[in-house]
């Protein structure tokens, strides 16, 4: 009987551990240098075909407010800059702190910090201890938008 | 002395206006209607192509049809709403003084169906509370938004208004990020408005139903990514107060018609 209880109690401890490692996602860490992140954050090079693909998804949000060079998408947004020429304005390093965390060149700037997973007030239940994009999602949008040159 | 109080005082006028930076100024103040296309506001000017106007008929059947145990209507004690309700809508949320708080014309009418006809509340959203609410809130059409006048519901306007500021969600945007400060600009090809609440509850046709304002506030909620609050909690009734005062003398237009 006790024997049943001490398994019970870890295996409600183990759970509990799991939900809360289910909670909060692991992010890789990174180095800033000077204004940029320098290494990619999965260590390899993103994928550019992948990440024009989820800067057009909605659920990426990019499209929502910038518009750039995608004729065959109308709604795009235009509350942020046109991301034509954005690979001559910027280098993968600083494309890349830019999607990571805009916010720490402006606190005021609508742009989400799209790596960052804690710090959020009322986060909806399916997005808690989540960033909006992940490691790859980030490092294929900086691999796009680095080949957009004028 | 004095002159420290006049540099102190002068400083403070220099920061008031900074304070409310990003309040739109009353005179530009615009009605959701002013972002429409020529087809949408043709659908909502027109009371026999406008949806809602189902809606405010339906609601006129239920002021004059009896219910619940004390077996009344609301003609009943209000008469011909025409005139007892004309302008009330543009006065809500009002402060209840039996709860101490500011309720909204649904809950009101959930509360005179309790206390007055004995009869059950009507879900939030029901086909029943959006008809009576919007039979009401129809008799203030063209008669300007005073809500958050009353001053006991000062401090929940302000609760509004810190809401209303205040970044949430995974996104992590507030309310005055767009309507305060892109309204006119566009949101993946659409006009981002003021957020003004002129023409509650409305036909949206992305809902393809009337739906209130606590509709609306919950799927910007979900938009950013944040726990929307449940229908009826105070900081909801907050919001909409907020909002309805930020509105100050805009013409009611409901039922309203938008995208």
């Amino acid at each position: 009987m006790a024997r049943a209880l001490v398994h019970i109690v870890a295996l409600i401890a183990a759970g509990f551990a799991f939900a809360c490692h289910a909670g909060a996602e692991e992010l890789q860490p990174y180095n800033i240098s000077g204004d940029g992140i320098a290494e990619s954050l999965t260590g390899s090079p993103g994928d550019a075909a992948r990440g024009r693909a989820l800067v057009l998804a909605r659920t990426t949000t990019c499209i929502l407010c910038h518009s750039g060079p995608f004729p065959e998408t109308r709604f795009q947004g235009d509350l942020a800059p046109d991301l034509t020429g954005a690979g001559n304005r910027w280098t993968a390093s600083q494309l890349r702190l830019r999607l990571v965390d805009a916010a720490r060149f402006n606190p005021e700037t609508i742009m989400p910090s799209y790596y960052r997973n804690e710090g959020f007030v009322r986060v909806g239940r399916n997005f808690a201890g989540k960033p909006i994009l992940s490691a790859a999602e980030i490092e294929d949008i900086v691999a796009f938008l680095a080949t957009l040159r004028d | 002395m004095k002159f420290w109080r006049a540099i102190a005082a002068a400083a403070l006028l220099a920061t008031i206006p900074a304070l409310l930076a990003g309040e739109i100024p009353p005179d530009a103040r615009r009605s959701g209607y002013s972002f429409m296309g020529p087809d949408t506001r043709a659908m909502q000017d027109d009371d026999t192509s406008n949806p809602g106007m189902l809606f405010v008929l339906d609601g006129e059947a239920l002021w004059t049809k009896r219910t619940g145990s004390a077996d009344k209507a609301c003609a009943d004690c209000h008469g011909d709403a025409r005139g007892s309700m004309k302008g009330v809508a543009a006065r809500y949320p009002a402060f209840d003084k039996a709860l101490a708080r500011p309720v909204t014309l649904d809950q009101r009418i959930n509360l005179c169906r309790s206390n007055h006809q004995q009869a059950t509340p009507l879900p939030y959203e029901s086909r029943d509370l959006l008809a009576l609410s919007a039979f009401v809130a129809h008799q203030s059409r063209g008669i300007a938004i005073t809500a958050g006048d009353d001053p006991q519901l000062k401090p929940f306007v302000e609760q509004g208004r810190h809401l209303f500021m205040r970044r949430e969600g995974q996104l992590n945007l507030a309310c005055t990020n767009c309507h305060d400060d892109n309204f006119d600009k566009r949101l993946a090809g659409a006009p981002i408005t003021q957020g003004q609440p002129t023409g509650y509850p409305l036909y949206r046709l992305e809902w393809q139903t009337l739906g209130s304002l606590e509709r609306r506030l919950r799927s910007c909620m979900t938009g950013v990514r944040a726990q929307a609050y449940d229908y009826g909690a105070p900081e909801l009734v907050a919001l909409e107060l907020y909002l309805m005062s930020r509105a100050h003398g805009l013409p009611m237009e409901t039922p309203a018609v938008r995208p």
